[in-house]
């Protein structure tokens, strides 16, 4: 069922071949194709604007006013790319090579080569476009360091790298929306996925001012609509990013690839109280100088941090990692956060935080120099929680971030469902189990403008261009299921918010399928799962009518899908019996016992992966509501590196 | 901090063809670390407890990057506050008893939608009338071939912080879009890659500007005083200068 | 229909349809204006100089390029004035079109009440531009008339001694220095010369400017009332 297309030949080669060996499509041809893009982000915005350069004719869909806000605006901290401009060694193969290495051997070795192969070309055509990247005094771009690697790499804009690279994909995308190669449809949501004979051919949406419910047929379908770490309902994305597009094409027949994978991030602001609705990531650069500790006795964790005397403060991470130190990576470090405060010794008014001290730094440096580097930061931090991070440490605590896991999709980004395509972080295919930071822009971008514009190509060649319409009983038939659905919700008129079942699924999910999981929470979740969404379809009340603007709608339209999704999330956590990357099995970690331990190659608490029986991708065919849903596997081969411990001590 | 009592002035209007109106919400119990976008959240959730229609904002990302959430709070954009939106505006910068008048943002050219939501895809069709630097994808030559003084990409980038809100405008006596266009011109007008499409991009996106029907610039200064990335108006100033000057080069070319 | 269509798209006209291409016909009229506000001002103030200078002055205006100079000037300056009402009209139109529902609760962050109220003093100045011309130039008193052929230094005394008349003058002459005193400023940014380096020496400059019109201006009717000056 599940066929990766990987090229054969050397892994140097095979995307050049790829392409060479690919069917193209005259110029002229092109122009009777329509293709459908679902998402404006980096991934669909750039995948729009190059696809209608070509000659294409595109539709663009975003839940959003513009496109210009889909949520990759907010990545701060920048974008890798193989440039070696710093002389420092790096190469195409070093950036594969840390990129799976990174996603702890569970990615698809050829998607991660030819990431790396084509990031050198996105940094060139977004420099072309006008975005600002840091420069240094001689003209030339300037490049930052970021964790999990000891090159230097990372190409950023400031604190707005995400912001900087979007625009520049919605100028060229607004370009051909002027040019009319590309229709855009802002304000207008995805409720379903629309197949005829086996093939995606359209979609179903909703008009999200007028409440109008229509169809979209196309030659191909492509979605590219950001991760779900909302199902955890605390999360660092935007409060309208979702799982529904992707879920619903899930229901239609598309596999779903390793949703278990998230990625918690360790530097966010802590949650303050019930009320929160998303949490703020603080930028990773900050563990360059702050140093991460929590008290070492749980009764200090009231007193004020500075009466803490150094003696009884525990550095934890540089403790346990003392070669990295602070500057372990993302899942490790959030997990030993979590350690600690479940121990008891988290510290602010909820105990689910730990201490990001700059005093040391700022006696090294100075104030100034603090103030010069972290400027911007501590100034957003002082806004949202009105304390002073020079006078006081500030408090951190890991939150979820990022999403792995994704739609299955071959080496072309096309589904199992044929003529569906899935790029950016809506797929599963480039980070394996944990990514790096720096490399989601980089691949929303890579997939975008330079993979499915090459690779959608071959299916396309294979169809009659326009040879369904919406005129097509199928169209009708899953507009009707949809408006019933709608109907169906507003008229349950209960008594509960959505947001209550929101908070709900998300506070369960972080207990028990958060930084760590085991069996029993897992079962636990599966069980209670269920009754939540049961509930929901009784006493959730949306007031108004669909016939207007109406965000309760809207919502609870993608709070029932992430109730059904949570189901799969967990049964994944649960089914992979391994530790691996965002994946924390508290089950299978190393011990004192280990022999590895004892040969030093790792600490006891680590992760412990399983490469015997896991090393596949797992991807999950729909059985129904509430049905388990039925695993493929997609073994997962190493030819160009070797799976070794992914060790940072 | 002890919790806030505040009283709400909300503009309340089903759709554009509905008649709008200021109605009263108490917001009772309010802790002073929520945000105002939760702070509205939280209201919202006792509105439609009682069995109301909850007050309808645009907002998502709610860390002041995204330009989607756009209300204005006693009578200026984004809230009193300088250099934040209102989804990073935090209710410590309350008291208790205060009333808070919460409008949206005024202009013509942005059809009201429902409650304190307006259209603002004018501000899309004049990007897409120049505001890009037209090369094909997979064109371009490689980033370092081309340097760039560093003051000139710190000036682009300075001018392309904008997160198109359009507080500006609403901010504005006049309804001018002026410093959202003189922004977004000035990003690529700096750069050398923009250089060579400036006299059409400026004559293009002015032109689509007057077009949409907004306002005059007065010179007042009230967009920069609201913007929430501080975009100065001296991208104003440039925008008059390469306008005069495109205009001349049109004239006898 | 043509020959209009063609007048339309022709560069002036594109340029004065244009919102910034209109804004920069007001700051370039603006500048007349202002530059024949300093002029004028100057020349006024040799009333001080006392009778010979001040009639000295009016006579080489009258005689200047054989007579000519005068109507040069005034067409120069009565274009200028037409192009920077019409135009500023217009804009106002627009603007407050752009604008067409208020908020509830109007606040101004930082626009000066001098930059709100430019429409009311700019014709508050109009009428009295009007006012004064026939006051003064076109005399359409035959008392002042007769005074002014042979001196306009006493016609300019015997006119500021109505109290009415000076009234208005002080009044518009108030209007006049707060329209300055943000006009002058705006000249540099719609002309693109101000930045964030240049504004407040440029905003101090405005009102010092406005200060000094106001002042010079006053200045006569002032003597003339409460000094009784020329009597
Ligand atoms: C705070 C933060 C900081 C980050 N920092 C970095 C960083 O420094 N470096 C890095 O490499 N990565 C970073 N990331 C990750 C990275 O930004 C994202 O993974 C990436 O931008 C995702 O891009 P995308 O195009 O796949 O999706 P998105 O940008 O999320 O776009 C999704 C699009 O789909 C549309 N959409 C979604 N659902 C629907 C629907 N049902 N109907 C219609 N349209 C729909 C949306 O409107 C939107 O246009 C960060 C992420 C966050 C949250
Ligand atoms: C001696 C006479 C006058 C002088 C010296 C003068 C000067 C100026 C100057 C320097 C400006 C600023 C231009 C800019 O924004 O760049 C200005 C603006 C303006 N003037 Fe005048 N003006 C005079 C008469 C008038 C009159 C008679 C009117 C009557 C309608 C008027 C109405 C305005 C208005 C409304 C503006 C603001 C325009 C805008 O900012 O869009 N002015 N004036
Ligand atoms: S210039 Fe400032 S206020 Fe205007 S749209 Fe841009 S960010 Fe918003
Ligand atoms: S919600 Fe994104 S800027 Fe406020």
């Amino acid at each position: 069922m599940l066929k990766s297309n990987i090229p054969s030949g050397p892994i140097e080669q095979k995307w050049t071949k790829h392409k060479f060996d690919s069917k193209l499509i005259n110029p002229a041809n092109k122009r009777k194709f329509k293709i459908i893009v679902v998402g404006s982000g980096l991934a669909g915005g750039a995948a729009a604007a190059s696809l209608a350069e070509l000659g294409y004719q595109v539709d663009c869909f975003c839940y959003q006013d513009s496109p210009r806000r889909a949520h990759s605006i907010a990545a701060q901290g920048g974008i890798n790319a193989a440039k070696n401009y710093r002389n420092d060694g790096d190469s195409v193969q070093r950036l594969f090579y840390d990129t799976v290495k990174g996603g702890d051997f569970r990615s698809r070795e050829a998607n991660v080569y030819r990431l790396a192969e084509v990031s050198n070309a996105i940094i060139d055509q977004a420099t072309a476009q006008g975005v600002p990247f840091a420069r240094e005094y001689g003209g030339l771009l300037d490049n930052r360091s970021f964790g999990g690697a000891q090159v230097s790499r990372t190409f950023y804009a400031r604190g707005q790298t995400g912001q900087q690279l979007l625009i520049c994909v919605y100028q060229a995308l607004e370009k051909e929306i002027a040019k009319g190669g590309v229709t855009m449809h802002s304000r207008t949501e995805m409720l379903d996925l629309v197949t005829v004979d086996g093939h995606a051919k359209g979609i179903v949406v909703r008009n999200m001012v007028t409440g109008e419910i229509s169809s979209h047929a196309a030659d191909a379908v492509i979605l590219a609509t950001g991760g779900y770490g909302n199902a955890f309902y605390l999360s660092t994305n935007a409060m309208g990013c979702n799982v529904m597009a992707a879920f619903r094409a899930h229901k239609r027949g598309a596999c779903f690839a390793n949703p278990c994978y998230t990625q918690i991030h360790p530097t966010c602001i802590p949650v303050s109280g019930d009320y929160q609705s998303k949490l703020t990531l603080m930028s990773e650069s900050l563990r360059n100088d702050g140093r991460i500790w929590v008290p070492k006795s749980a009764e200090d964790c009231k007193n004020a941090a500075a009466s803490i005397a150094d003696a009884d403060r525990d550095y934890y991470l540089e403790r346990k990692y003392p070669s990295f130190g602070n500057l372990a990576p993302r899942d490790i470090a959030s997990r030993a956060a979590k350690e600690a405060c479940d121990d008891g010794r988290g510290v602010g008014p909820s105990g689910l935080g730990v201490y990001l001290d700059f005093r040391d730094a700022t006696k090294r440096l100075g104030e100034s120099t603090i103030r010069a580097r972290y400027g911007n930061l501590f100034q957003m931090y002082e806004k949202i929680t009105g304390e002073n991070p020079y006078e006081t440490p500030m408090r951190i605590y890991p939150a979820v971030h990022y999403t792995m896991g994704g739609l299955w999709v071959d080496y072309n980004l096309m589904s199992n469902v044929p003529g569906l395509h899935v790029l950016g972080e809506a797929n599963f295919s480039d980070h394996g189990a944990n990514r790096l930071g720096a490399s989601a822009l980089m691949q929303g971008l890579a997939d975008g403008y330079f993979v499915i514009p090459a690779t959608i190509a071959p299916y396309l060649a294979s169809q009659t261009p326009g040879s369904i319409t919406t005129e097509h009983q199928e169209f009708k038939k899953v507009e009707e299921e949809v408006r019933e659905r709608v109907g169906k919700m507003i008229n349950i008129n209960g008594k509960r918010t959505v947001d209550s079942f929101h908070r709900e699924l998300g506070h369960l999910l972080w207990d028990k399928c958060g930084m760590a999981r085991d069996a029993k929470g897992l079962k636990e979740a599966l069980a209670a799962i269920p009754g939540i969404r049961e509930e929901f379809w009784e006493n959730v009340r949306i007031p108004g009518s669909g016939e207007n603007v109406n965000a309760e709608l809207e919502k609870a339209g993608r709070v029932a899908d992430f109730l059904e999704f949570a189901e799969l999330l967990c049964h994944d956590a649960h089914d992979r019996k391994e530790s691996c990357g965002g994946h924390f099995r508290s089950e299978y970690q190393f011990t004192e016992k280990s022999p590895e331990v004892k040969a030093g190659k790792t600490q006891p608490g680590e992760a412990k992966r399983d490469d015997e029986n896991f090393s596949h991708v797992a991807a999950w065919e729909f059985k129904g509501v509430g049905k388990k849903p039925k695993l493929h596997k997609e073994s997962l081969k190493y030819t160009a590196v070797k799976q070794t411990i992914r060790s940072y001590a | 901090m002890a919790n806030l009592n505040l009283t709400l002035k909300v503009w309340r209007q089903l759709n554009a063809q509905d008649h709008g109106r200021i109605e009263t919400y108490d917001a009772k119990d309010i802790p002073t670390e929520a945000s105002f976008l939760e702070m509205l959240d939280i209201v919202n959730e006792r509105i439609v407890e009682d069995g109301g229609e909850p007050i309808h904002f645009d907002h998502d990302c709610r860390e002041g990057i995204c330009g989607m959430c756009s209300l204005t709070i006693d009578g200026v954009p984004h809230g009193q506050d300088r250099g934040v939106t209102v989804c990073q505006l935090h209710m410590r910068k309350f008291k208790s008893g205060d009333t808070i008048w919460i409008e949206p943002f005024r202009s013509k050219v942005f059809p009201l939608l429902r409650d304190l939501m307006v259209d603002r895809s004018a501000l899309d069709r004049i990007v897409a009338a120049g505001g890009y630097i037209d090369i094909r994808t997979g064109a371009a030559q490689d980033a370092n071939a081309l340097p760039i003084e560093k003051d000139k990409a710190e000036a682009a980038f300075e001018a392309a912080a904008c997160i198109g809100c359009a507080a500006c405008v609403a901010a504005c006596k006049n309804s001018s879009a002026m410093l959202f266009v003189s922004a977004k011109a000035a990003h690529l007008n700096y750069l050398p890659q923009g250089a060579p499409e400036k006299q059409k991009r400026t004559l293009a996106m002015v032109r689509q500007m007057d077009e949409e029907g907004f306002g005059n610039c007065t010179n007042q200064y009230e967009c920069e005083a609201v913007c929430p990335k501080e975009i100065s108006a001296d991208n104003i100033a440039k925008l008059n200068r390469d306008y005069a000057i495109a205009s001349f080069k049109e004239a006898v070319s | 229909m043509s020959a209009l269509s063609c007048c339309i798209h022709s560069a002036p006209c594109r340029f004065w349809n244009s919102s910034i291409g209109k804004k920069i016909i007001v700051a370039l009229t603006g500048i007349v204006l202002v530059g024949f506000l300093a002029g004028h001002l100057i020349g006024n103030l040799l009333i001080f100089q006392g009778e010979h200078a001040f009639n000295d002055y009016a006579h080489f205006l009258q005689t200047m390029l054989h007579g000519y100079g005068v109507w040069i000037a005034r067409i120069f300056l009565l274009t200028s004035l037409v192009l920077h009402v019409t135009a500023t009209i217009q804009l106002t139109i627009a603007n407050r079109a752009a604008r067409n529902i208020e908020y509830q609760r109007p606040a101004t962050v930082t626009a000066s009440a001098s930059s709100r109220m430019m429409i009311w003093s700019g014709s508050t100045i109009l009428a009295f531009i009007v006012f004064h011309i026939f006051h003064y130039t076109v005399r359409v008193s035959p008392e002042l008339a007769e005074i002014g052929a042979e001196n306009p230094h006493a016609m300019v005394i015997a006119g500021f001694s109505n109290i009415l008349v000076s009234l208005f003058y002080l009044i518009a002459m108030t209007l006049l220095c707060s329209h300055l005193s943000h006009g002058v400023g705006s000249i540099f940014q719609t002309l693109g010369l101000r930045s964030h380096k240049t504004a407040l020496p440029i905003d101090l400059f405005s009102r010092a400017f406005a200060l000094f019109i106001w002042l010079g201006f006053i200045s006569i009717p002032i003597a003339i009332m409460v000094f009784g000056f020329g009597k």
